[in-house]
């Protein structure tokens, strides 16, 4: 796979794709990632004439939901290209070769494309027992991570787990799963977060790659500023109705049912950075606002810990009970009014007490 | 300025005088000082303004009111309240920042709610003096002229500090909406380097509103508490800017 200097164009004839669906996927590519009428051309261009880029795809502790997402890339074309584009050298997932067979080609790939390929990390390593909570090839996977990444030209993390650490670095995460970062240091890490992320996300993260030789534009957060710069909330077209102050006060009421702003529902859409409400999910299909759920915020960091779904306000778990910002705060505030009454209460008492002393003295 | 040409010459070393005095008895007519000058009591007037719009606003924020019938078109309800807090928070952000530069022009007790001389022993004896009076086990409370150090703790602790929090955490909230291009998000946006998911930024932020909810409340009734029970004027001298002390 990928041994000799195969462009992209030429897999994809060979796969049957005609030119012109070739040309329909290169302006896609270029609108979703926002670029200008002549990016089309130098995409067709590009993998028309470079070589394809190795991309070795491993997977830690993670429920394969990226993988799902990205072989669902809704259009047919963009499923095609992209499998076909990048020289996919290593998924253990999804690939037929197995077992010694598969290892192999790690090394391989590791010895021929020295600082060449991209790692393209789905889930994490857990760090605690020696990392012994997720072996792959009979070693741990955060030895395999780090071997792999040590020639790698960039890593993708794919996913929550690879950028956050998901659902199994909740607290109290027993077996320490770590995100990417917190592992591999020395190396440009390009985070992708969602859970899953939206294939076309995926692939259009991909397909700037292998166009253009370099890395997108990062965020502070490490995440491609074409499809994280903006939040759920800023594109939602729910966002009228948020604006005029109309709201689902209860499932299934009758604002519900007219599509109002799910914000009193606990939508994290004001708080999650991605490009559900934009690019959507199924090929444009929907996203979940749309099916009448508000957003979980998958793609945040640490939005398996920030108490329900359901929820406007974040639950406060430092305070024994679970309690949220309102709740804590009336309480405090409760106290400190009972406390300042109960004092001007003893201060008038005193004054009086003294004020009859002083009287009697006088007399 | 003017005020201090056209003034009897009240120093603080007579004052001091006074204070001492305090537990004995009478001083001899009601002496005045200038204590808060003009652009304090206008950063004081407009801040505690904002602040009370910030709170009412930020609060309809979180916990919006009633769905507005009809449609969408029709209202901008929630638009009209999140244009109000941001309003009254650049206001806040503005007069804070305008008192901060007048603490380095203005009299020495401007510079009071912003440090808390940590290092003088004679200073924390003097805390303790005041805890024991708000603990009622001393008869009479020794006089300051500007804010005595109890009351200069807590406006550091309570107030200063506080606000400049929420005045870092608003813009760099306010910055989601304006872009990562924007320049709200270029001097607040490290804000999300400490707390990536801005749902954290929220909490605080609707946190420190409480914490402010707790100083307005001790603030207020000190303020009142003192003007009755210590015989200076404190809520009058926040309006004229003098101190008056009574027998």
């Amino acid at each position: 796979m990928g041994a000799t200097t195969e462009t992209f164009y030429s897999v994809i004839r060979r796969q049957g794709i005609t030119r012109r669906s070739f040309h329909k996927f290169c302006s896609l590519t270029a609108t979703s990632l926002g670029l200008g009428p002549l990016a089309a051309t130098r995409i067709a261009n590009a993998l028309e004439t470079k070589p394809r880029t190795p991309v070795i795809w491993m997977h830690g502790l993670e429920c394969t939901c990226c993988s799902e997402s990205f072989i669902r890339s809704a259009h047919p074309l963009v499923k095609d290209v992209v499998l076909s584009m990048i020289s996919l050298d290593y998924d253990d997932t999804i690939m037929a070769a197995a077992g010694q067979q598969a290892e192999e080609i790690l090394e391989e790939t590791r010895a021929k494309y020295k600082g060449q390929y991209i790692l393209a990390v789905e889930g994490n390593p857990p760090l605690n027992e020696g990392g012994m909570f997720c072996i792959d090839g009979g070693k741990p996977f955060v030895e395999k991570l780090k071997v792999m990444a040590e020639d790698a030209m960039a890593i993708i993390a794919w996913g929550a787990c690879a950028s956050w650490g998901c659902v199994q670095a909740a607290k109290p995460n027993p077996t320490q799963a770590t995100p990417i970062d917190k592992v591999i240091t020395n190396k440009p890490i390009i985070k992708v977060p969602g859970c899953p992320p939206i294939a076309e996300v995926m692939t259009g993260v991909v397909t700037f790659i292998t166009t253009f030789g370099k890395l997108p534009e990062l965020d502070r957060q490490g995440r491609p500023k074409m499809f994280y710069s903006q939040r759920i909330h800023d594109k939602c077209y729910r966002r009228p109705h948020f604006d005029a102050g109309q709201f689902v006060e209860e499932w299934d009421d009758e604002a519900a049912r007219k599509g109002y702003c799910l914000y009193k529902m606990g939508c994290k859409g004001p708080t999650t950075y991605n490009a559900c409400s934009t690019v959507r999910w199924n090929g444009g299909v929907s996203f979940p606002i749309q099916s009448g759920h508000g957003c979980i915020g998958c793609s945040e960091d640490g939005f398996w810990d920030k108490g329900s779904f359901y929820d406007r306000l974040t639950t406060i778990k430092q305070f024994g009970i679970e309690r949220n910002a309102d709740e804590v705060g009336m309480v405090a505030a409760g106290t400190v009014g009972a406390a300042v009454a109960a004092h001007a209460a003893v201060t008038a008492v005193k004054r009086l007490a003294t004020n009859r002393d002083d009287t009697r003295q006088d007399h | 300025m003017m005020d201090a040409v056209a003034r009897p010459p009240e120093t603080e070393s007579n004052l001091a005088a006074i204070a001492a005095d305090a537990a004995g008895e009478r001083a001899i007519g009601r002496p005045t000082v200038y204590v808060y000058e003009a652009p304090v009591r206008i950063c004081h007037w407009v801040n505690a303004f904002a602040i009370l719009v910030l709170m009412v606003t930020g609060y309809l924020i979180g916990t919006p009111l009633p769905t507005v019938e009809g449609e969408a078109s029709g209202s901008f309800a929630m638009g009209y309240i999140r244009f109000t807090h941001f309003a009254a928070g650049q206001v806040l952000a503005v007069f804070f920042l305008a008192r901060i530069l007048w603490a380095f022009v203005g009299n020495h007790h401007s510079r009071q709610i912003f440090y808390i001389p940590v290092h003088r022993k004679q200073f924390w004896k003097e805390v303790l003096h005041e805890i024991r009076w708000y603990a009622f086990l001393e008869r009479e409370p020794k006089m300051y002229v500007g804010h005595n150090p109890l009351a200069q703790t807590a406006m550091f602790t309570g107030f200063t500090v506080f606000v400049a929090f929420m005045i870092v955490t608003g813009f760099a909230l306010y910055s989601e909406g304006e872009g990562i291009d924007s320049w709200q998000y270029k001097l607040f946006g490290w804000v999300f380097s400490i707390w990536p998911n801005s749902q954290d930024v929220h909490t605080y932020h609707h946190l420190g509103m409480w914490a402010l909810v707790m100083f307005v409340t001790v603030h207020v009734y000190a303020a009142i508490r003192e003007d009755i029970m210590s015989r200076q004027s404190i809520i009058s001298s926040m309006i004229s800017g003098e101190r008056q002390f009574r027998e």
